[in-house]
Formats: structure tokens, C-alpha cells, sequence
């Protein structure tokens, strides 16, 4: 249930920057390396947001591939599953470049203005 | 009046609330002079037992305290009574349902409460589980991992979140080895997998072993010495 605790922080993140206008949208960075459960993460968002100005938001995540960089060899490399290693020569010290993001990136929201 | 949409560019970090907690904890931490161990692992593994052991073998070189994490009672605190040193229980069932983890404002306030001059070691004993705790910083200088054999061998596979994170993994219950059909080198393995070449320490909190070498872990990360014989 980690996904919960994660929905629980992007809820207070939206609804603080949010500012009392009513959010639509919520579009999360999701880095692969986060363990994050696409599923579990919208189910659990459509709880907590329940009865704050989050509720009728859609949560728009987005899934950052994991890369690295060797260090042996320079090479950059598309990390898929456990041991991370890269792909030209096959080392194991490598700098992760993307894939551990857990980012509010931006909000839609309905703004009420007055008719000119 | 009508409505209009508007996109709002936030670039905020999930948890960079309680990232900023934690910094502020550390600071504290810091100022006290405090080494922080944040215990991590699975319920049962076996963290109060290894802390028993600790405090038995420690006495009081280096100093430890203990903040208790659990989603309720106060059980894990009252086993450790007995040994008289500070001690904080923090529940977590304030949450949605009890958390599952510690974060830093529990930590924050259960800290309020403990002689941080006082204490030379802090260890943090997290709410048993796998994933959640490594989502969130407390403020601790190391992350230990106690992962018992009777959890099998590919769950560095299956939680690398958390096992990529220890800055030392103790592997308890190691007493039961030749009762179980536990691959001891396939773990090793699976771990390096996750985390290359990450600190081990072979241990039984029940009989004894490793203890010692853990409480060596201990002085020498919290600058103490040994006590003169």
C-alpha cells in the first residue's frame, strides 16, 4: 500500500498549490525505478481526494523510463529489470540518470474570472 | 463570471514536505551529535530481538536510544524497558487506517520527546514492511535492512526499492539455515543484483551470532571506541 501514502502526498501537494481553485488535472512523473503501480496509484488518488479540491481531478501520470550511464564505458543505457547493467559492456557501476521521479509536474485548473 | 482553464507548472517533488522534515530532524540529529540508524524490515523479521542483543552487548558504549514504530501498542517499548535506556513508542494509527510506515513528522514528534544529548546512538525501528518505509526519509545517516532467511531468497528481486537503499543488511536467523531449504548464496546474489557489494552481516539474534560484529558496525560509525578492559 505504498501507492496510498504516495496518493496522500500528491493530494496535499495539488490541493496546496491549488490555491482554493478546483484542480481537473494532476500529471505526475512516475520514474520505472519507483515501484509505482499505475492502478493501485489511480485507485488509491480517487480515495484520498475524496472532499478536498482534488476530487474531480484526473491523475495523468506520466512513466519515466530508467537510463544509466556507465562509468566504464561511457555508454548510456535503457535499464529494464534487476541487476541494472549496461548494455555495451556489461559493467555494473552506472549513474542513474532517469527513473527515480516522483514529481508533481503540472495542474489544470478551472479558474473563475470576471465577464468583460 | 465564467471559468476558464489554466495550467499551472508546479515542479514539486511527491515528498519534498517530508523531505524538508527530515532535513530539519537531521539537523537536530547533527547538533546532538547523534548517529541515526533507520531499521527497516519485514514484519517478524526480527528488529526488537536484534535490538535486545544490541543493548545487552552495548552497555552503554556507545549510548543508544530507540524510537519505536508501530501501527499500535506499545509492545516492542515494553521489551525493551528493561534496559533503561530512552525510549519513544510512536504510533502510526492516526492514518488513513494506521500508516505503514514511519515519515518524518512522526519522527519529529517522537524525537521532541527524547534526550538527544543523551544518546550517542539512535536507532529509528520502523513499521514492519517491505516497501513503504523506503519511500520516506526520517532524517537518518544509514539505512539498515534485517531480512531473516525464513523470507526466502528472491525478495531483493521482488522489493528492490527498499534493499537498493541499506547502507547494511544484517540477515538474521541464520542459526536456522540447515532447517530450511534457504540458497544462502542465491540471496547473496539476488541482493548484489540489487544492490552491488552492499554490507552484510551473517547474524542470529537468537544465538548470538553477528552481534558482535554489528555492535563493531555500531562504535565505528558513531566514532566510539572500545570499552577499556
Amino acid at each position: 500500500m505504498h501507492e496510498l501514502s504516495i496518493a496522500e502526498a500528491i493530494v496535499a501537494v495539488a490541493g496546496r498549490q491549488a490555491d482554493g481553485r478546483r484542480v481537473t488535472k494532476v500529471h505526475v512523473k512516475v520514474g520505472h525505478l519507483r515501484q509505482v503501480v499505475p492502478s493501485a496509484l489511480s485507485f488509491s488518488f480517487g480515495l484520498v481526494a475524496e472532499g478536498t479540491p482534488v476530487e474531480a481531478a484526473d491523475l495523468d501520470l506520466e512513466e519515466v523510463p530508467a537510463t544509466g550511464w556507465c562509468r566504464r564505458c561511457e555508454a548510456e543505457s535503457r535499464l529494464e529489470n534487476f541487476p541494472l547493467l549496461c548494455k555495451t559492456c556489461g559493467g555494473s557501476k552506472l549513474e542513474i540518470l532517469t527513473g527515480e521521479e516522483l514529481m508533481v509536474e503540472y495542474l489544470e485548473m478551472e479558474e473563475e474570472t470576471a465577464d468583460a | 463570471m465564467h471559468k476558464t482553464a489554466v495550467k499551472k507548472v508546479v515542479m514539486e517533488g511527491v515528498l519534498d514536505a517530508n523531505d524538508s522534515l527530515a532535513k530539519a530532524n537531521r539537523e537536530d540529529f547533527d547538533r546532538a551529535g547523534n548517529f541515526v540508524v533507520n531499521m527497516m524490515s519485514s514484519p517478524g523479521a526480527g528488529k526488537t530481538a536484534l535490538l535486545e542483543k544490541t543493548l545487552e552487548h552495548l552497555r552503554g558504549d556507545p549510548r543508544l536510544g530507540v524510537l519505536e514504530g508501530d501501527v499500535q501498542t506499545t509492545l516492542d517499548a515494553d521489551r525493551l524497558a528493561r534496559f533503561h535506556v530512552p525510549i519513544i513508542q510512536v504510533n502510526t494509527d492516526s492514518g488513513f487506517g494506521g500508516e505503514c510506515h514511519l515519515d518524518a513528522n512522526m519522527v519529529r514528534s517522537g524525537i521532541s520527546e527524547l534526550p538527544l544529548s543523551d544518546i550517542d546512538v539512535l536507532v529509528i525501528e520502523n513499521v514492519g514492511n517491505l516497501v513503504c518505509p523506503a519511500e520516506f526519509k526520517v532524517g537518518e545517516d544509514a539505512r539498515v535492512m534485517v531480512y531473516s532467511i525464513t523470507e526466502g531468497e528472491e525478495k531483493p528481486l521482488k522489493y528492490p526499492l527498499m534493499f537498493r537503499s541499506a547502507d547494511l543488511v544484517i540477515v538474521n536467523k541464520i542459526d536456522l539455515l540447515e532447517h530450511l531449504d534457504f540458497d544462502l548464496e542465491q540471496f547473496l546474489g539476488n541482493l548484489d543484483d540489487v544492490n552491488p557489494g552492499v554490507p552484510r552481516i551473517l547474524a542470529s539474534a537468537r544465538a548470538g551470532e553477528g552481534i558482535e560484529e554489528w555492535c563493531g558496525w555500531l562504535r565505528k560509525k558513531s566514532g566510539s571506541t572500545e570499552p577499556a578492559t
